[in-house]
């Protein structure tokens, strides 16, 4: 393992980053279906899973592959899937299954041109509502958002470290450009990063759904006497399919133990936004355009600031709405049809102008110049 | 050198120029430069418009893409045609000689024989990236010539490494 992750300095591919963050992670399950922009990831995992004595399985399509790895995490191992746009709309009904059985697993898509197949090859930023709302039913998903290799590796950690902490999918919600895009990356030492594991229930524990907080997860096979089941279901995986009252208690107690975890969940990154008069909210590679654009409207006298979404979902309306009520103005520059942008706009709560820059199609990336004119307009 | 230098090799699907980025961007690397390397390509394996892009920076690097270049690569017309108006003007283009038409440029023009070099010293024109490669650093140095060896060795397969090398070695005798 450690030869295998040697720290150092190295030029990786987005998507090799994500594949080796997920071997440092502790991954040693991964089934996948090959497609465009994600493919890569499978492809070094394919080599490197068997030197750490882990599986990986090429499936049939994305819909046997989301359910292997929901076995797989059942059978005890740390699980993962990467795919696109395509791919992650066939794996929706069982990422519900996932949440509703409190299945600690990670689910990659890097985003490409979009609905349907769209355009293979070219980056988009068009599944952020997908990833929030793409299941059916009351849920609140965690989805992080990289903008470089270097977060790729790093994001994949703590996607996997959330989903065991919290025992729930969590999505990694990248795009074509940082998927495909190299760079420097510094990998720290291994004994250096963080590794977080899901709570194991003792002998004689009978209950493991539905928890306030979360509930110990049994792996199948070590004796326990687990029911695991989509439907509704109480602290003992016993079905409720009809019961008004379970069923209220099942949901808001999977909401709530994602919800009262914001705070450790939330990750920002801030700049200049105590004193600025205009704001942008960016995420991904977008996000890199709009670092050019604020060193340049700075340099023309205008105050500008941003925030970075790491963390997509849950969404931070109250750092929104309290950024709004110091600010003139809020831009939100994306590769979509304004998806972020509604959510800025409730959360500003009419208190600050908010505009969207928006692009899609042929993968062309928002540029520096773009996001200027928007904030000096 | 200039503190950061963006860089685009552009071709057709098949002719190697995202392999090219690559190993360019990773020799920099292994000089202790800021890199970012990305990559266009269609859906087809061969022969649809392709291109890579390297910028390299001694300082941080921000945005990932390549606007203006200061040095273009051309490996087909389509591709000179389409990417020689981002050339800055005191830029330097290189185009392979298979190239007929070069629209008149105020760049500092290189015609380099890397098809035919490859086809005939090598045996094999898929070479053609990397004695294009050789040419590039000849001409410009934006890596040393070590670290595009040990990207080189890196890069590629065991069995085509030597072969890889000499086209490296080639492109360096041309430019």
């Amino acid at each position: 393992m450690a030869s295998l992750l040697g720290s150092g300095v190295y030029f990786w591919q987005g998507n090799e980053a994500c594949a080796y963050g997920a071997i440092a992670a502790g991954c040693r399950f991964f089934a996948a279906y090959p497609i465009t922009p994600s493919s890569e990831i499978a492809e070094r995992l394919a080599r490197l899973l068997p030197l750490v004595d882990g599986i990986f399985i090429q499936m049939e399509d994305e819909l046997a592959s989301i359910n292997a790895v929901i076995g797989a995490s059942w059978a005890g191992a740390k699980a993962m899937t990467a795919t696109s746009g395509p791919g992650f709309s066939l794996m929706q009904e069982s990422i519900g299954y996932a949440f509703m059985t409190e299945t600690p697993c990670v689910i990659v898509n890097v985003q490409r041109v979009g609905p349907s197949t769209g355009q293979a090859t070219k980056a988009a930023q068009g599944d952020v509502m997908q990833a929030r709302w793409g299941t059916h039913g009351d849920y609140v998903p965690i989805v992080l958002s990289p903008n470089s290799v270097q977060e790729m590796f790093q994001l994949t950690v703590r996607a996997f470290n959330l989903a065991e902490k919290y025992r729930t999918p969590v999505i990694l919600l990248v795009d074509e450009i940082v998927g495909h895009m190299r760079e420097k990356i510094e990998v720290p030492p291994i004994k250096e990063i963080c590794i977080v594991n899901r709570k194991k229930p003792k002998k004689g524990d009978r209950s493991f759904f539905a928890w306030a907080e979360v509930a110990p997860m049994p792996t199948l096979g070590e004796g326990f006497n687990v029911s695991v089941t989509g439907s509704t279901h109480d602290e003992y995986g016993v079905r409720f399919t009809a019961d008004p009252e379970v069923h209220r208690r099942l949901i808001s107690n999977l909401v709530d133990k994602i919800e009262k975890h914001r705070n450790d969940i939330v990750e920002l990154e801030a700049w200049n936004t105590d004193d600025c008069s205009t704001a942008i909210i960016c995420f991904g590679c977008t996000s890199r355009a709009v670092y050019e654009a604020v060193e340049e409207a700075r340099r023309k006298g205008v105050n500008v600031g941003y925030v970075r979404l790491k963390t997509l979902w849950p969404f931070p309306a109250e750092t929104i709405r309290r950024l709004a009520q110091r600010v003139e103005k809020i831009v939100v520059p994306e590769m979509n049809l304004r998806q972020l942008f509604y959510e800025v706009e409730r959360a500003a709560y009419g208190m600050a102008e908010v505009t969207a820059v928006n692009k899609i199609g042929g993968g062309q990336i928002i540029t520096p110049e773009e996001i200027l004119e928007e904030i000096l307009s | 050198m200039a503190k950061r230098i963006e860089v685009r090799i552009a071709g057709l699907g098949g002719q190697g120029v995202v392999l090219a980025g690559q190993i360019l961007g990773r020799a920099a690397v292994y000089d202790g430069k800021s890199v970012v390397q990305t990559q266009s390509y269609g859906a087809e394996a061969r022969g649809s418009a392709a291109k890579s892009e390297v910028i390299i920076s001694d300082n941080k690097i921000a945005f990932p893409m390549v606007r203006k270049c200061d040095i273009l690569v051309a490996m087909s017309q389509q591709a000179l045609d389409k990417y020689i108006s981002d050339l800055k003007g005191n830029g330097i283009l290189l185009v392979d000689t298979l190239i007929k038409k070069i629209p008149e440029t105020e760049a500092k023009l290189f015609k380099v024989p890397a098809t035919k070099t490859a086809e005939k010293t090598l045996g094999n024109k898929l070479y053609a990236n990397v004695v294009m490669l050789g040419a590039l650093i000849k001409e410009t140095r934006i890596t040393s010539l070590e670290a595009m060896e040990k990207a080189i060795r890196e890069s590629v397969p065991e069995k085509v490494r030597e072969a890889n090398l000499n086209a490296f070695k080639e492109g360096l005798k041309l430019g």
